[in-house]
């Protein structure tokens, strides 16, 4: 059942990704990386880790990308013009790319020889409580300064935007 | 197909496929939003390796490192659509062509 529920949601996630890659309108690429989200929400949840899944569909799937389809909106975002592309990025860009995720997959399977499946409830740890601990005690200081970082990419954002009321 | 479940390695895997495809977007595509939504990507696979290392090695510790990307992450996606937006409005264009001085 975990591997058919990974198997699914992984060909999910790669056909969702291709079509961000491969798609020409941008509001078509904004609604597959949402399902590639939601395909690695599920994922979370088959490792174990219900909060960071939970997060992922609130603030990812939820917040980011709404952001991301609005702007595409307000811009009216059309169709992308398809680039000169250059003799080598037409030539060596997807071997080079097969090359880059091939090598990586080696590196990995050489890294982790080891054939013990993944349990789904093997591992307890996930859930609000444990990583609310660890975020406030051992990492305390790295929580606080990313209220500094929020705070700071608020102001930016404002910023920017004022700028444009203003011409 | 057993039922037991894959090994981690697939999930590690899966990680290096979208980061390649994230990769493959930003350095393909000629839309600045499409090129940001590329980045999302490679963030999002980022994750899920933080995700599996996390069970992998039975710690909490990979969970709190991908919140954090998360955060940073949205604070990203809110600084960079303002900047796009300015820069749309200055050049009324969303090609990354036009975009090749810093000046105006």
């Amino acid at each position: 059942m975990d591997g058919l529920l990974f198997l699914i949601f992984a060909a999910i996630a790669v056909v969702s990704g291709l079509n961000v890659v491969l798609q020409r309108q941008p509001i078509a690429s904004a609604l597959s990386l949402v399902a590639v989200m939601g395909s690695l929400a599920m994922l979370y949840l088959l490792l174990g880790a219900q909060f960071i899944a939970a997060v992922q569909v609130i603030v990812y799937a939820g917040a980011v990308m709404v952001l991301f389809v609005m702007v595409i909106m307000l811009l009216n975002a059309g169709r992308e013009r398809p680039a000169g592309a250059s003799l080598m990025a037409s030539t060596l860009g997807l071997p080079l790319l097969a090359g880059l995720a091939g090598a990586l997959g080696y590196v990995i399977f050489l890294a982790f020889p080891d054939p013990q499946p993944v349990r789904f409830g093997q591992f307890r740890e996930g859930g609000a409580a444990q990583v609310g601990y660890a975020l406030f005690t051992r990492y305390l200081l790295p929580f606080e300064l990313t209220s500094v970082l929020v705070l700071i990419a608020i102001l930016g954002a404002v910023v920017l935007a004022w700028r444009e009321v203003r011409k | 197909m057993s039922a037991a479940g894959v090994p981690l390695a697939w999930y590690l895997v899966l990680g290096a496929i979208l980061f390649a495809l994230g990769a493959a977007g930003f350095l393909f595509r000629r839309n600045i939003i499409t090129m940001f939504m590329a980045i999302e990507l490679m963030l999002n696979a980022v994750n899920l390796t933080f995700v599996a290392l996390a069970y992998y090695l039975g710690q909490v510790d990979g969970l709190v490192l991908a919140f954090f990307v998360m955060v940073v992450a949205a604070a990203e996606a809110a600084v960079g659509l303002a900047i796009i937006l300015t820069v749309f409005r200055n050049r009324a264009s969303l090609g990354i062509d036009e975009v090749q001085s810093l000046r105006n």
